[in-house]
C-alpha cells in the first residue's frame, strides 16, 4: 500500500501526479504485484481531491496494463516492474548526482536546476508531441 | 453517478430586486453525479442562484428544475436535498444531542447511525452548545446534519469561506469521503477558485449576474490556451479562436484563447492554462468576447 501526496505548485494535473506516483513506486519496488492501491474512497478523503480525479488515474493506470480493478473490492497492481529498470534506474540516478555537483559548481541554485529541467522536458514533450 | 436526470436545470433564469437583476438569463445544465463549483465575485449572483435552486425564492423569469422536479415541491422533494446556508448555521443555544435530535425529527430519511458516528469521528462532545464550538466543528455539525438526512444532492453556499486553513482542509476531507462513498451530487460556491481546484470537476463561472462559462473542467482546461507570440490585434486572429483576454506589451502579444482546435501557427508559443487563470479571465475586464459585446447590447 502507498500513501498518495499531492504538491499543488507543480502545476501537474493531480491525476497525473497520482499516476505517477503509482509508477515511481513501481520502478523502486515499493510496489509489487497483487498490492491493492488505496481505495478511491480514502485517497478522495485524505487528499481532499474529486473521487472521479481518482477513479480517471486508476482508469488510466488500468489501461496501462499495470492494475486492474476488482468488483467491490479494490484496484490491484498486476505487474512488477524488472529488476532491469531498476538498475537502469540506479545508473540515472548517479548520473543525475553528477550533474547537480556540476550545476552547483557552475553557481546554479536548486530553483535555477529545476527550471532548466523542466525547459528540457517540456522540449522533449513538444518534440515527442510532433 | 447512476442518475441520467441533471442535478440542476435552469432556463432563461432570472430573478429581479426593484431594478436590480441579481441573476439574469441564466440556461444551464449541471449534470447529476458531479462536484459542481460555482464561483464568482461577491454579489455575482452565486446565493440568489442557490436560493432559487433550494426553492427560498421563486423565480422573476424562466424555470428551474432540481433532480427533475420543481424546487421544494414537496416533502418528497426536500427530502432529496440537503442545504448548508452561507456561514453554516447552528442554533446557538442547543446542543450538537439537539441538533442531532431535531434532525431526526425533521427528516423523513433521517440516518441516525451516520450522524451519531460523524460526531463519534469529529469528538464532538453531544452535549456541547454549538454557540460554543468553533468555527470549523460548527461547519462540520452543519455538513453532518445534511448528510444525515441522506440527500440525492448537496447544495453548500460558500461553506469554508470563514474558515481556517486547517478547518477548510478537514471540512473538504470529509465532503470528498463521503461524495465517494454514497456517490452523491455536490453543488458549492465559493468566491475562491483555489477552494474549489482539487473537489470541483464542474465549475459555473458567474459574473455580475450573469452565467460566464460552465463546463466539465476537464474540458474547459483542454478547450482553453495561452498564446505568447509577436504583436498582433486580436481580430487578426482564425475565427475558431474565441479570444478571453489579451495584452500586448512592446512587440509581444498574449491572448488567452478558447478553442477547440489544437493551435498549430508556429509563431505561437501554446501553453496550458490552469483553473485559476482561466477563472480570473473570466472574470476580469474582457475585450470582445461574443458575450461581453452582448452584454453591451442588452444595456
Amino acid at each position: 500500500m502507498i500513501d498518495f501526496h499531492l504538491n499543488s505548485r507543480s502545476g501537474v494535473a493531480p491525476y497525473l501526479q497520482l499516476i505517477r506516483q503509482v509508477r515511481q513506486a513501481l520502478q523502486l519496488g515499493l510496489l509489487r504485484e497483487g498490492d491493492q492501491l488505496p481505495t478511491v474512497k480514502d485517497v478522495a478523503g485524505s487528499l481532499a481531491i474529486n473521487p472521479n480525479t481518482v477513479l480517471k488515474a486508476y482508469r488510466s493506470l488500468e489501461y496501462e496494463g499495470l492494475a486492474a480493478a476488482k468488483p467491490g473490492v479494490g484496484t490491484f497492481v498486476t505487474k512488477t516492474v524488472s529488476d532491469q529498470s531498476v538498475v537502469a534506474h540506479q545508473r540515472l540516478s548517479m548520473e543525475l548526482s553528477a550533474w547537480i555537483g556540476r550545476a552547483q559548481q557552475a553557481g546554479l541554485d536548486f530553483e535555477d536546476m529545476e527550471a532548466l529541467f523542466q525547459r528540457a522536458a517540456r522540449a522533449a514533450a513538444q518534440e515527442e508531441a510532433v | 453517478m447512476s442518475s441520467t436526470t441533471a442535478a440542476i436545470e435552469a432556463h432563461g433564469l432570472g430573478k429581479r430586486y426593484g431594478h436590480r437583476w441579481a441573476l439574469a438569463d441564466c440556461t444551464l445544465t449541471i449534470p447529476a453525479g458531479h462536484v459542481a463549483g460555482l464561483v464568482g465575485p461577491n454579489g455575482a449572483g452565486k446565493t440568489t442562484l442557490i436560493s432559487l435552486a433550494t426553492g427560498m425564492l421563486a423565480p422573476t423569469t424562466g424555470t428551474i428544475e432540481v433532480l427533475g422536479g420543481l424546487p421544494a415541491s414537496g416533502p418528497g422533494q426536500l427530502a432529496r436535498v440537503g442545504y448548508v446556508a452561507q456561514d453554516t448555521p447552528t442554533y446557538a443555544g442547543l446542543s450538537v444531542a439537539d441538533h442531532l435530535r431535531l434532525g431526526a425529527h425533521l427528516n423523513p430519511r433521517w440516518d441516525a447511525g451516520l450522524a451519531r458516528r460523524r460526531i463519534e469521528q469529529l469528538s464532538l462532545d453531544p452535549k456541547q452548545k454549538a454557540g460554543r464550538l468553533s468555527g470549523g466543528q460548527r461547519a462540520q455539525l452543519a455538513l453532518t446534519l445534511a448528510l444525515a438526512k441522506r440527500p440525492e444532492l448537496l447544495i453548500l453556499d460558500e461553506p469554508i469561506a470563514s474558515l481556517d486553513p486547517v478547518a477548510r482542509r478537514e471540512f473538504l476531507q470529509v465532503l470528498m469521503h463521503v461524495t465517494a462513498e454514497q456517490e452523491l451530487s455536490v453543488v458549492m460556491s465559493s468566491h475562491l477558485v483555489a477552494d474549489l481546484e482539487r473537489v470541483a470537476d464542474y465549475l459555473v463561472v458567474l459574473v455580475a449576474s450573469r452565467v460566464r462559462i460552465d463546463g466539465e473542467v476537464d474540458d474547459l482546461l483542454a478547450t482553453h490556451h495561452l498564446l505568447t507570440g509577436p504583436r498582433r490585434a486580436a481580430a487578426t486572429l482564425p475565427a475558431s479562436q474565441q479570444v478571453i483576454t489579451d495584452s500586448h506589451a512592446g512587440r509581444q502579444s498574449t491572448f488567452l484563447v478558447r478553442s477547440s482546435e489544437p493551435i498549430i501557427d508556429p509563431a505561437w508559443t501554446a501553453e496550458e492554462v490552469s483553473l485559476e487563470d482561466l477563472v480570473l479571465a473570466y472574470m476580469g475586464p474582457s475585450s470582445g468576447s461574443p458575450q461581453e459585446q452582448r452584454l453591451e447590447v442588452h444595456q
